[in-house]
């Protein structure tokens, strides 16, 4: 690390010294943020004994060593930028370091020209206030976070702000980089999607760290929006260092006939928490929400979500699976809610988990509450090994052990991305997971 | 708190059961330090169990109520109020002539007619703290078997009652089972001698007939080397207009090769509590297989578990829940896996009627280093009406390659379209409805002891009853 940028560390504060006003933020949003603040500060930590902590290491919580980060250097935003490789063809992209956006390229003008909205978090409060307060973090965040949400809106200084008007379809992905820089640095990403009726965009985010072995703190909040018969695709390629401790808190609101599908790929982290809460709120709605991790070393990966059918017929579909090897550890928490009066949900979850070491721990606790009825709902949860029938065939062929290990895990795995329905982000999902096997 | 006094003067002829004023010994309402020697006094405890009932209090008092993941409904339960002791002050009878009619009467209601029990090797029937009845079979008694009441168990056979006594199931296990370390009373001892298999079911039958009263009975069965035993327990109770309080412990001990199965029929009235804690543990090669069904009861919170302790054991929990309206069944298996080679099995079947809320909760841990673990979980809910509620909560953990494990749940209902069918064909909606249960419950009572699906059958048939319409 270059000697600026250590000088630029000494200066950065802890984040629970107080938040910092890092922006030039209007009234109302400051007080949002002193309210939140306030509310971390009166929360409790969460402990194990907490039904939405079960299983969890929450020893790994702790907030003091973490900073504000500090300026970028002009060879350290050059270094990021050239490293921030994603997809090859995308309708706009934006490119965070330290919370700070470092480039944004734009969308076209014909899409401009059609309404849509591509900012930054901070321009948008101000400059289409309304539809920001309408939605920004306006769901609860139930599944066990609430002190961390409160937290985000406390420090959050930046993120993306993309509203797709009614009817239009976005053709290509829209790309965020979010990069941790910095010893203990942390950031607060959040990404604020609003589509209106008929809609359709694909958003694919990246999470990475400069250092492969800085440790660091990520705490970001999605707010995602389906309206009428819109089609919303969210990608989270979760990449940190594996020092990093991440928690993030996701809701998907998914209006009469709009579908919703978001896929997480967990690679990074020391400890990563995502919680996914998908609210069915009108009729023909349908969510579908995946999940991949491939879980090495200490790797702590714990997944919560809650599929919420409020309204009558609505469909869900859950599908997480996990690979782990060494000392990893996974935790699935996952609940199907069907609140009274929405009969005629059609509800699926699954989880599987694959051990590859004997030290490695997977948990799951699929849970159904079911309050109407008229309902078809199914879970299943499974941990197995590695067939050794599937082993001996490619071992018999002349394939390395190594080889056929990794071999039948991308199968096990390519279920799941092949769900999305897109080849290149499907490819590139695949390189980063062959990447994490060569570490 | 009551004098023994109070009641001394009454007629100790079989009706007098009848009457909650029949007790002859009452610890009165709330509990202390007070009530659990007032216990221990009347049942003359030795010392150790006087201790075991005074660490118990201690624990019970320090838990506080699990309510951060169970039913907010148990702080309706008012400790101070319910009486923990009851006896008619009278031993147990050893023939069955002796028994009260109303609670032959009660087995007749149930539809378990006279012959059937006499099949059984065994009975005791408890009536409030105490066993009024307790028999076993002059031949399965020649054989070694011991099969009396817990306070005679821990009294005549210390050498054995004492090696296990709490240790399937620790005082500080949890809130309820604490509580039941500090006042128990009655419940079965058994014990079976190496390669003796019981041919025929001992059975238990427990019955709270107080209003206030809580209901604590220790079950405690040991099955040496290579033996084989059944025991099979129902409960009643009339309803009173204040909640009653059923808390039991019951332990198993499968030794090397030994086989227990384990029947139980919860059929409390809407108004009880019914907070009991279960556990088996299976040494190498053996079995413990825990058959459930609650019907009754206001609130059951019964999770029965098996801890596979040595190698090649099994565990199977098979459990049948109907809850109507104003019941929640939360019930469901624990499994722990704790050497090679070890199976366990779960089926859980629940049907939720008018306002009935069914819950499964499971747990299901194989930890480090295990090879050829297996568990199978499936839980399946039907719901009968629009307000009908049910809920899946299982928690499953594994460590390391070699083991599989899979659980499946499902919700489903009725089809209108099988409903209707039947109907044409002259059936009324409720005989089709009943027909449907039945039908989603069958593959699940096959398996059971053939007296007990009937009785079983019988009783959802009538809990079936109004369900439509």
């Amino acid at each position: 690390m270059s000697s600026v940028a250590n000088h630029e560390l000494a200066k950065s504060a802890p984040i629970l010294s107080r938040p910092a006003e890092l922006r030039e933020f209007p009234d109302w949003f400051r007080d949002q943020q002193r309210a939140a603040w306030q509310q971390f500060e009166a929360s409790p930590k969460p402990t194990r004994k907490d039904q939405a902590w079960r299983f969890s290491n929450v020893a790994l919580l702790d907030l003091a060593p973490f900073k504000f980060g500090g300026t970028l250097s002009e060879e350290e935003r050059t270094a990021i930028l050239e490293r921030s490789r994603g997809l090859d063809e995308v309708a706009g992209r934006m490119i965070f370091a330290g919370d700070e956006l470092i480039e944004r390229d734009v969308i076209s003008d014909q899409l401009k020209k059609r309404g849509v909205i591509f900012q930054s978090l901070e321009r948008a409060m101000v400059e289409h206030t309304e539809l920001f307060r309408k939605h920004f973090m306006s769901q609860p965040t139930i599944l066990g976070s609430a002190k961390f949400a409160a937290l985000h809106q406390a420090l959050v200084s930046s993120g993306t702000f993309l509203y797709v008007p009614r009817g239009v379809e976005i053709e290509q992905p829209i790309e965020i980089f979010h990069w941790l820089n910095g010893e203990n640095a942390s950031v607060f990403p959040h990404l604020l999607l609003v589509t209106d009726e008929l809609a359709k965009v694909t958003v694919i985010e990246h999470f990475r760290s400069v250092n492969e072995h800085a440790p660091g703190f990520a705490c970001g909040v999605n707010d995602l929006v389906a309206g009428p018969g819109a089609k919303v695709t969210y990608v989270c390629a979760q990449n940190w260092a594996e020092n990093v401790v991440a928690l993030q808190m996701n809701t998907t609101t998914v209006d009469h006939d709009a579908s919703a599908m978001s896929l997480n790929l967990h690679l990074g982290s020391r400890y990563s928490r995502f919680e996914s809460l998908s609210r069915l709120i009108g009729e023909g709605g349908r969510s579908d929400l995946l999940a991949v991790a491939v879980a090495k070393h200490q790797q702590e990966f714990d997944a919560r979500t809650l599929q919420d059918h409020i309204s009558p017929h609505t469909a869900s579909d859950l599908l997480y699976k996990n690979a782990l090897d060494d000392r990893a550890r996974t935790i699935f928490g996952g609940l199907i809610r069907v609140e009274p009066h929405a009969h005629f949900t059609d509800a699926y979850q699954k989880v599987r988990n694959l051990l590859l070491s004997d030290d490695a721990e997977a948990n799951s606790m699929p849970g159904l509450e079911i309050l109407a009825d008229n309902v078809r709902c199914t879970h299943g949860a499974t941990s197995g090994q590695i067939e050794e029938d599937q082993m001996f065939y490619l071992r018999s062929r002349g394939i390395p052990t190594k080889v056929a290990q990794r071999l039948l895990v991308t199968g096990f795995l390519d279920e799941v991305i092949q769900r999305l329905d897109h080849s290149a982000i499907a490819e590139h999902l695949h390189r980063l997971i062959q990447d994490k096997f060569a570490k | 708190m009551k004098t023994e006094t109070s009641a001394v003067n009454i007629d100790r002829s079989k009706g007098d059961f009848f009457y909650p004023e029949a007790h002859v010994r009452d610890a009165g309402a709330g509990l202390s330090e007070r009530t659990v020697r007032y216990i221990s006094d009347v049942k003359e405890d030795p010392d150790w169990v006087r201790e075991f009932r005074l660490r118990g209090l201690k624990t019970f008092l320090e838990k506080p109520l699990p309510t951060h993941w169970a039913s907010k409904d148990l702080e309706a339960i008012d400790f101070d109020k319910i009486r923990y002791y009851l006896s008619p002050g009278t031993e147990a009878k050893r023939s069955w002539d002796e028994v009260p009619d109303d609670i032959k009467r009660t087995f007749e209601r149930l539809g378990i007619p006279e012959q059937e029990r006499k099949f059984l090797a065994g009975v005791e029937a408890q009536f409030d703290s105490e066993a009024v009845y307790s028999n076993i079979k002059k031949a399965v008694g020649e054989q070694g078997v011991i099969f009396v009441g817990s306070t005679e168990g821990l009294k005549n056979y210390p050498e054995i009652f004492r090696k296990w006594f709490g240790k399937v199931i620790p005082i500080a296990d949890n809130k309820f089972s604490a509580l039941n370390s500090a006042v128990f009373s009655g419940g079965s001892f058994i014990y079976v001698p190496p390669g003796v298999k019981v041919k025929h079911p001992l059975q238990a039958y427990f019955r709270i007939n107080a209003e206030n009263f809580g209901q604590f009975e220790r079950t405690l069965i040991i099955a040496d080397e290579g033996s084989e035993v059944t025991y099979m327990e129902g409960c009643t109770a009339p309803k009173f207009n204040t909640p009653t309080l059923h808390s039991a412990v019951v332990e198993l001990v499968a030794l090397k090769g030994a086989k227990i199965q384990y029947i139980t029929v919860q059929n409390w009235a809407s108004n009880v509590f019914n907070l009991v804690t279960k556990r088996g543990l299976a040494q190498e090669n053996a079995e413990v297989k825990w058959i459930d069904c609650n019907i009754g009861s206001r609130l059951t919170m019964k999770y029965p578990s098996v801890i596979m302790k040595g190698r090649k054991a099994r565990g199977e929990v098979l459990s049948i829940a109907l809850a109507n309206d104003g019941q929640h069944q939360d019930t469901g298996a624990k499994m722990i896996h704790a050497a090679d080679e070890t199976t366990s099995n779960i089926i859980s079947k629940s049907i939720s009627i008018g306002k009935g809320r069914a819950t499964y909760r499971g747990l299901v841990h194989v930890p480090k280093h295990l090879k050829h673990c297996k568990n199978n979980t499936e839980c399946d809910a039907l719901l009968i009406n629009a307000t009908s509620r049910t809920d899946t909560y299982p928690a499953i953990t594994v460590r390391g390659t070699g083991n599989a494990v899979q659980h499946e749940a499902s919700v489903s209902q009725v089809s209108a379209e099988q409903i209707f069918y039947m109907q044409q064909r002259g059936l009324s909606e409720a005989q089709a409805m009943s027909l449907s249960v039945n039908g989603f419950v069958n593959d699940l009572v096959r398996q059971f002891p053939m007296e007990y699906s009937v009785e079983l059958k019988r009783l959802i048939e009538l809990e079936m009853e109004g369900s439509v319409g």
